[in-house]
Formats: structure tokens, C-alpha cells, sequence
């Protein structure tokens, strides 16, 4: 007799099918879109090659701020227990639910000559609006949240134990989280880092507001987009899939030498 | 020495009660009880890991109370190994000499000779994920002892190894006792790891200690049901007494000599208890006619159940004695007592 096939394998099979397809094809046929004269005449572009870079240092940036500050939070949350932890807990997830463009509000309200805060800044000579550090600070804003929710995930999976016996040898909270906790949670940080920057990479609607100018990748695709079509600005998209690609490959290759630790 | 004061944890859902314990320079104590007793918070809280309701803990004199756990001199040692997973074996031994550096060679000395005694020295290089459970848990004592405590916590040290390893490593823990002279306090729930491993035990059961002795007073004399029961007593029932007499649900027991007034309970081992389709009569024997409830396999012997009036005793027959016997369920049988073999609590 035939094996029956159960008629909801089939579903989950064709919906995957679907999933696949409605990600991959757009991007295909973007990626395909552009022919190489324009491709080469595009990186050409010194505008463009400066946009690039600077979405990828402020990612970058925005991604080794949220490992300085995100990483001691992220252990503090998957290891102590305090009371208002949950609402702690949601309070970093906000970034993820505000739609972009508030964020971008949010922090010039924040920033602008009106508030205490903003006027201390501009005294001291930080400015947000129209400047690298503006950009650096939406970009963190909107990535913090996806490294503290990774790293700490990657924390609470390390059995405690392993502290407890490495105090008990001796070494101090600062030198267990060194020694021990930080070496085994290393994947889990370049996760981390690699999910942060590509949330930063991504961002436009929360920069677009902070800072048209310099022009981060996104922005300039949005505006060859809006000025001249859409021949124009895939070029661009396409060189930074590429050159986002080649970093996220390289910075694997070289955080995750070997294979046997796990 | 440990000197535990008033020493209470109240968690969610369970509390440590009010215990007191106090063991000896260089002892091997045994913290024993079932599963969710509080002995490895009892372990936790004497290595600084969780915070104390109320209490004082000392060490050699020292009030170790406040101190955080890297100050304390006490070596952790559990189940489940703890070893640094991205470590060497080498590397994991050798983990703590960076605070207790005071004497480097010597230090190295005595990893050196702790790595001979346990056998380790072919493995030094090796990463511990190639390692049998044996293996492991020998790097981890050594682990521990590389930094010399003045403590060593076991945390149920044997329970997740092959029974052909855990022989091995009960003996190694003997051996490191002896050789090493540290006081020893290793938790567990199984009393002959206990009878063979420690001098003195404490039994715990729902936070609080029901016994402390000798492991051999506790197996011989245990002072509450509970106690009773863990050491493997089958057969405990409430009882009254009138001179050498005890009255267990209408059932009249001889006893070899008239109890103390506080007594309260019968116990008897299952391994003392006859049991014969023969009438069975002597001195110094109660003997009593019964009905077979049940036979259970145990594995290496069979234990048999048998009503006599409103009590079930719980006998132990080895498997060729009931093969000859022959004692199918119904079936009336007799049940000898000897009057030596029934203790009062």
C-alpha cells in the first residue's frame, strides 16, 4: 500500500515554498536588475562609496557602543533578579515596536535647544541633528535591543554553576565574568553584534529625520529613488547587500576559528 | 572546622530551618536526605553562592558569613562536573592557582601530585570534552584541591556516573580523604555511599536535620520515622508500650528489654523478618500468622508483604529462598520476629 501523506505536511511544505519565494525573488531580481556598466559606474561615484562607508562605521559604531554598555546589562539581566526586572525587560524592547520615524522625533525632541538636556549638549558641543553623532545615536538606539536580547539569551545559557565553582577557586565576579562567562558567551556576542549591525545598516526612517545629510546608504537610495527612479538607486542597494555581506562573512570567519568549543 | 548557627534560607516555597551543625577538623560529613531536602542549598550557602535569611557560618574560627565566595577557602565540587568547557584539562586544574600564588612551586608541587594520585597526568592536554564521566569528575576534585581549601563541598559527587565508574571514584574520594587530610562535607541521597565514605551523617528531610550521629548509629538507632524509613527500615509503625511489651495495632510485640518512656515508634528491617510456610516457634521470637499480599522483584532479591491482622510487614527474601519456599500470593504463611531485631524511637 501507498504511505498516505498527511494533507497538512503538504500545507507546511507549500507554505515554506511561498516564504522562500516572496523574500528571495524581489531581492533576485534587484540584484539582477542593474547591469555591470552601472554597477562599475556606481561604486565609481565618490558620493556613493563615501554613503556606503558611512553607513557601515556608524553601524559599526552604533554596534561596538551596544557591546560596551549592552554587554555588562544583558549579564545583569540573565543573572539577577530584582524587582521591575520584567518591566526593565520590555522597557528594552520599545526600539523594536516604535515605528522609525518617532524614534527620529523622539531623539531631536530630546536633543533640540528646548530641553535641559539638549542645551547642555550643544554647550559641550554634541550635536544630533545633521551629524555622524546623530546618526550613531539613532543607529544604537534601534540596535541596542537586538544585542541585550541576544547576549543575554547566550548568558542564561551558560550554567551558573561555572561561576559558582570559579569563585570558589578564588577568582572575583570581575575575573569569573572574564575568565569564564565572557569566553563562553563569545558566540553569542558576535551574534549579537552581527544582528545589531545589520538592524543599524537597515535603519532610514529614524535617520532620515536625525540626518538627511551626511547621507547614509539607505537615505541615498531613497533619494536616487525618489529623484531619478528606480534604475538609479538599485546600483547603490546592490553594492550594500555586497559589501554588507563580505563584513558579516569576514567578521564570522575570523571570531569563530574553531569549531570544537562549544 | 564548619560551625553552622541558626542557619535559615527562606526561598520560594521552601525554607531551611533553624540549623545547627558542627563538624570536625579533617571529618568526612555526609549531608543526606531525598531530593528536594535543601542539601545543596545547605552546600550553596556554606560556599557563599546564596544569600542567608539569618545565621552565622564559620570556618576554622573565621566568621565567613559576609565574605563573598572567592574569599572563603571552600572548593565546590558537583554533580554534573562544572568543568570550564573551553579549558584544558590542565587549564582547568590549574584554574585557581592565579589567586593563591603565594608559593608558585609549590603550587605547581601539588598539582603535580594531585594529578598523579588521580591519575591525570597522561590527560593534562587534552580538551575535557573527550573525557569519560570518570575522567571528569577527577579533574574537577583536582580542580578543587589544586588551590588547597580548607573545605571541600561534594555535591551528590557520584550520582551522574555509570555504576561501573562511580565504584572507582568512591574510592578515589576515600583515598583523597585520607591523603589529603581536608575536611570533607559531601551531600547526598544514597545511605551506603554514606556508611562507606563518612564518619559522621545528618539527615535532612524538608529543610530541617531529623538526625545527626555516627553513619552507624544512624543506621542501627534512627530517632524518627523518617529516619527509619532512609536507612532503609521497611517496617515502622506507631506503637504503645507496657514494660517489654509493644502494642502495634492490636499486635503484641516481645521486646528484649523495657523502653524508655519517650519511645514512640516500632522499626524493623525487612531482612530480619522470617518468613515460612513451616510453623516457626523459639525464644526470643514473635511469631505470627499472615497472609502473602504481595511478592515484588527488587532485582537482587524479592520483597514480600504480609498481612498479619491490620499490619503489613515487608520481609526480604533472597531469590533461592523463595524459589525453595515456593510462596505464591493468598497463601498463609508464619513470620518470625526476633525480639533483638525490633527497634523502638
Amino acid at each position: 500500500m501507498k504511505k498516505q501523506i498527511d494533507p497538512f505536511l503538504w500545507l507546511t511544505v507549500f507554505c515554506g515554498f511561498v516564504v522562500v519565494a516572496f523574500v528571495l525573488l524581489p531581492l533576485i531580481q534587484m540584484i539582477a536588475e542593474p547591469s555591470f556598466q552601472d554597477l562599475k559606474e556606481t561604486i565609481q561615484d565618490p558620493d556613493v562609496r563615501h554613503s556606503i562607508w558611512l553607513s557601515v562605521y556608524t553601524s559599526g559604531l552604533a554596534a561596538f557602543i551596544s557591546f560596551t554598555i549592552g554587554t555588562p546589562f544583558a549579564y545583569l539581566l540573565a543573572r539577577k533578579d530584582f524587582p521591575g526586572k520584567g518591566f526593565v525587560e520590555s522597557i528594552i524592547d520599545l526600539p523594536i515596536m516604535i515605528p522609525h520615524p518617532i524614534v527620529g522625533i523622539a531623539i531631536l525632541s530630546l536633543a533640540g535647544r528646548n530641553h535641559w538636556l539638549g542645551n547642555l549638549m550643544q554647550q559641550v558641543g554634541i550635536h544630533i541633528m545633521g551629524t555622524v553623532t546623530g546618526i550613531v545615536t539613532v543607529l544604537t538606539f534601534v540596535g541596542l535591543p537586538f544585542y541585550v536580547n541576544t547576549v543575554k539569551a547566550g548568558f542564561e545559557a551558560i550554567p551558573v554553576r561555572l561561576e559558582h565553582v570559579s569563585r570558589s577557586l578564588g577568582a572575583s565576579l570581575t575575573r569569573t565574568f572574564l575568565r569564564v562567562t565572557f569566553p563562553l558567551a563569545r558566540r553569542s556576542i558576535l551574534i549579537g553584534l552581527i544582528m545589531c549591525c545589520a538592524r543599524a545598516i537597515s535603519e532610514f526612517g529614524a535617520v532620515v529625520i536625525v540626518a538627511y545629510h551626511p547621507m547614509v546608504a539607505p537615505v541615498m537610495i531613497y533619494e536616487r529613488f525618489t529623484a531619478y527612479g528606480l534604475k538609479y538607486s538599485q546600483p547603490v542597494a546592490v553594492w550594500l547587500i555586497l559589501v554588507c555581506l563580505v563584513l558579516f562573512l569576514l567578521l564570522r570567519i575570523f571570531s569563530l576559528p574553531k569549531k570544537n568549543q562549544t | 572546622m564548619i560551625e553552622i548557627e541558626a542557619l535559615r534560607i527562606e526561598l520560594a516555597g521552601f525554607t531551611l530551618e533553624d540549623m545547627e551543625l558542627s563538624i570536625q577538623d579533617g571529618e568526612f560529613f555526609t549531608l543526606l536526605g531525598p531530593t528536594g531536602a535543601g542539601k545543596t542549598l545547605v552546600l550553596e550557602a556554606i560556599a557563599g553562592m546564596v544569600p542567608l535569611t539569618s545565621g552565622r557560618i564559620r570556618v576554622k574560627g573565621r566568621d565567613i558569613t559576609d565574605l563573598p565566595p572567592e574569599q572563603r577557602g571552600i572548593g565546590i565540587v558537583y554533580q554534573d562536573y562544572a568543568l570550564f568547557p573551553h579549558l584544558s584539562v590542565l587549564e582547568n586544574i590549574t584554574f585557581g592557582l592565579h589567586y593563591h600564588s603565594a608559593d608558585l612551586q609549590a603550587s605547581k608541587n601539588w598539582v603535580k601530585n594531585l594529578m598523579d594520585r588521580l591519575g591525570l597526568q597522561l590527560l593534562a592536554h587534552r580538551s575535557i570534552h573527550y573525557l569519560s564521566g570518570g575522567e571528569k569528575q577527577r579533574v574537577a576534585l583536582a580542580r578543587a584541591l589544586a588551590v588547597n581549601p580548607s573545605v571541600l563541598l561534594l555535591d551528590e559527587p557520584l550520582s551522574a556516573l555509570d555504576p561501573n565508574f562511580r565504584e572507582g571514584i568512591r574510592d578515589v574520594l576515600k583515598e583523597l580523604h585520607q591523603g589529603v587530610r581536608i575536611t570533607f562535607l559531601m551531600v547526598t541521597h544514597d545511605f551506603a555511599e554514606a556508611l562507606f565514605l563518612s564518619e559522621r551523617t545528618a539527615i535532612l528531610n524538608h529543610g530541617r536535620i531529623e538526625q545527626i550521629g555516627p553513619v552507624s548509629e544512624v543506621f542501627q538507632r534512627p530517632a524518627t520515622p523518617f529516619v527509619a524509613e532512609f536507612v532503609g527500615m521497611k517496617n515502622v509503625f506507631p506503637g504503645t508500650f507496657k514494660e517489654t511489651i509493644a502494642v502495634v495495632d492490636g499486635l503484641e510485640l516481645e521486646l528484649p528489654s523495657p523502653p524508655a518512656r519517650d519511645k514512640r515508634y516500632v522499626a524493623i528491617r525487612s531482612e530480619d523478618i522470617v518468613v515460612s510456610k513451616e510453623k516457626l516457634s523459639g525464644n526470643g521470637l514473635n511469631v505470627f500468622q499472615g497472609r502473602v499480599l504481595e511478592v515484588i522483584d527488587r532485582g537482587l532479591y524479592y520483597e514480600v508483604s504480609v498481612r498479619t491482622g491490620k499490619i503489613i510487614f515487608k520481609a526480604m527474601l533472597t531469590k533461592s529462598a523463595l524459589f525453595e519456599i515456593k510462596l505464591p500470593e493468598g497463601k498463609d504463611v508464619d513470620i518470625a520476629i526476633p525480639s533483638s531485631a525490633i527497634h523502638v524511637f
